[in-house]
């Protein structure tokens, strides 16, 4: 958590703390005057770090320890059977900026990371086409690429939250089944364009080649105007925990939709009704009828810093930050309440919000022991408002609900400690 | 429909001049002759051979009753049970109260299933168990034959329980 040193002056936009924009530039200029001052540089000359004598490690062939032991990834086990169908979710509250690092993008297998050959790996298109066609790896790296910054988010993300009683978790156990990456790879449509796709095909059922042969049927429209086969994320060859040698994207849409270990594509007039898009991935209703192909990800946003189980310090000046993403199109505003959501004031967009991608956002607060409720509430260029954690849920069936976008509340307590409330 | 496909091409094309060019080097070869990769709804895409419930009888017990109970109805993996739940606050999502269609079951089994030791069972093998299964959910008589042409024609208790969000 950063802390900012110098106290700003002036009135709050918003109740409980919250401090305007025009704060924040005058508090980024006490910023630096502030590290100038800071405690630690003046005890340099009593004692002498041992890392500032004697040389350090070499350069390492590929990555290298984590700066910090907690730098890891939450395993939730989501099969009786073992730890081979489950995910690990990232670690939101001890990142920032936007872009996550391969090593700590979630993952979610249904059968476990293959170990897959990448030259014998084959993808073939067939079904409703001209011509039925297989691809190589070597092949698919010849083609045409392009390179997107997006966010990727399961469906079931946030779903501890939609359980009865809030539990005491960090923000990346709650909400970590999303991340992001530059991905870089060929569009879809220049493979389906090569095969001749016929008049009467709608849907392309997406097939990956590990244990669990997981498929899905994605709409033509996506897959022709906005999927890519995934070859590199965050500029090196896919990790096989994401789908080497190669994995369908189709940004904006639930994760399980980006099929990973892709192997093949069959053009159908209707989609096939595979397992994960009728008992799964559906979202059953209060009636007793059930929502299917609910594929855009909606309006969401999360606080990650002040988080869940932190503990402020000092009182003073905190930077709130978070992100907050859209499958929708682009975010358009954040806004944070200190106060449970009876106040509301506009939080700066640090990165460029763009199509599919996640941005940060930050605001300055006065904390100065007082009680609080910390929120935050995503509207996208749709026009779309991140809806209440009881709205989202007023018609869902209980213990079902994949696609939760509800407004995660902060408790942060008079002694500094923040929870996970349901406010 | 044609407005939908210029539209179509011109999100395509606006793709592309974010890519700088479009010179694509056309590496795809001939697929295998007979490729299948999925067993959907309409009943495409499912293999020749046939099964009974009552051969799936001994494939079930050895290889799927340990993780789904003997009769179906273990928590957590229950295939069998649940009907006139979906509208309750526990509803309980099997294949009989919840699937709303038989192919479905076979496409599952065929390439997921046995969980550890997948796709080593034969087709017959498969339509074999899928008979059992609905069997157990009172959808089959214990000598039905099941096959491509009668899998489709398994009526699904469910069936209309789904609500297909618009496609944005």
């Amino acid at each position: 958590m950063h802390q900012l040193e110098d106290e700003p002056h002036g009135d709050d936009t918003a109740g409980n703390g919250l401090l305007s924009r025009r704060h924040w530039l005058q508090l980024g200029a006490g910023t630096a005057a502030a590290a100038v001052m800071t405690p630690l540089l003046a005890q340099e000359s009593i004692d002498q770090e041992p890392w500032r004598s004697g040389s350090g490690a070499p350069p390492s062939v590929y990555g290298d320890r984590p700066s910090m032991a907690s730098l890891q990834r939450e395993q939730i086990s989501v099969h009786p059977m073992g730890r081979q169908a489950g995910a690990s979710s990232t670690p939101l509250q001890l990142l920032n900026g936007t872009i996550t690092p391969n090593g700590l993008h979630f993952e979610r297998h249904h059968s476990g990371i293959p170990e897959i050959d990448p030259v014998s790996h084959k993808l073939t298109v067939h079904g409703l086409v001209a011509r039925p066609l297989t691809f190589d790896y070597d092949a698919l790296l010849r083609y045409p690429m392009q390179s997107r910054v997006l966010f990727l988010e399961c469906s079931g993300n946030s779903y501890r939250n939609t359980l009865a009683g809030a539990l005491d978790e960090t923000a990346g156990a709650l909400h970590g089944l999303i991340s992001s990456a530059e991905w870089t790879g060929v569009p879809l449509h220049f493979l389906l364009d090569e095969a001749g796709v016929d008049a009467s095909a709608q849907w392309v059922i997406a097939e990956g080649a590990d244990a669990a042969g997981m498929n899905r049927s994605v709409p033509l429209s996506l897959a022709l105007n906005d999927a890519m086969i995934a070859l590199y994320q965050n500029g090196e060859p896919l990790r096989r925990s994401q789908g080497f040698p190669m994995r369908l994207l189709v940004p904006g849409c639930e994760g399980n939709l980006s099929v990973k270990w892709l192997r093949s594509l069959k053009l159908l007039d209707q989609p096939a009704q595979t397992r994960e898009e009728t008992s799964k991935y559906t979202d059953l209703k209060l009636d007793g009828k059930a929502a299917q192909f609910s594929l855009r990800m909606q309006a969401k946003s999360v606080i990650t810093s002040p988080s869940g189980k932190m503990r402020l310090g000092r009182q003073g000046v905190y930077e709130i930050s978070g992100l907050a993403w859209s499958g929708n199109g682009s975010i358009r505003r954040v806004e944070v309440s200190a106060d449970g959501g009876r106040s509301w004031a506009e939080a700066m967009l640090q990165s460029e919000p763009g199509p599919m991608r996640a941005v940060r956002f930050r605001i300055p607060w006065r904390w100065q022991g007082q009680p609080a409720v910390l929120q935050s509430r995503a509207v996208d260029s749709a026009g779309n408002v991140q809806p209440t954690r009881a709205s989202a849920l007023a018609n869902v069936a209980p213990g079902f609900s994949y696609h939760f976008n509800g407004i995660q509340s902060w408790q942060v307590n008079a002694n500094g400690s923040v929870r996970n409330v349901y406010a | 429909m044609r407005s939908l496909v210029l539209c179509l091409l011109s999100l395509a094309s606006l793709a592309e001049a974010q890519m700088g060019h479009d010179l694509r080097p056309a590496l795809g070869i001939d697929a295998p002759e007979g490729y299948e990769s999925v067993a959907a709804s309409d009943g495409s895409g499912l293999p020749p051979g046939t099964g009974t419930a009552e051969t799936g009888r001994m494939i079930y017990l050895t290889q799927c009753a340990a993780c789904h109970g003997a009769d179906g109805k273990l928590r957590g993996n229950a295939l069998v049970g649940g009907a006139g739940t979906l509208t309750t606050s526990s509803a309980l999502k099997t294949v009989g109260s919840y699937w709303p269609y038989a192919t479905t079951l076979f496409d599952y089994v065929k390439r997921a299933m046995p969980y550890g030791n997948e796709k080593t069972l034969s087709d017959p093998d498969v339509y074999a168990v899928t008979a059992y299964v609905l069997h157990l959910n009172g959808l089959l008589a214990l000598d039905a034959e099941l096959s491509a042409q009668t899998l489709v024609e398994v009526e699904m208790p469910n069936r209309d329980g789904f609500v297909q969000s618009p496609l944005r």
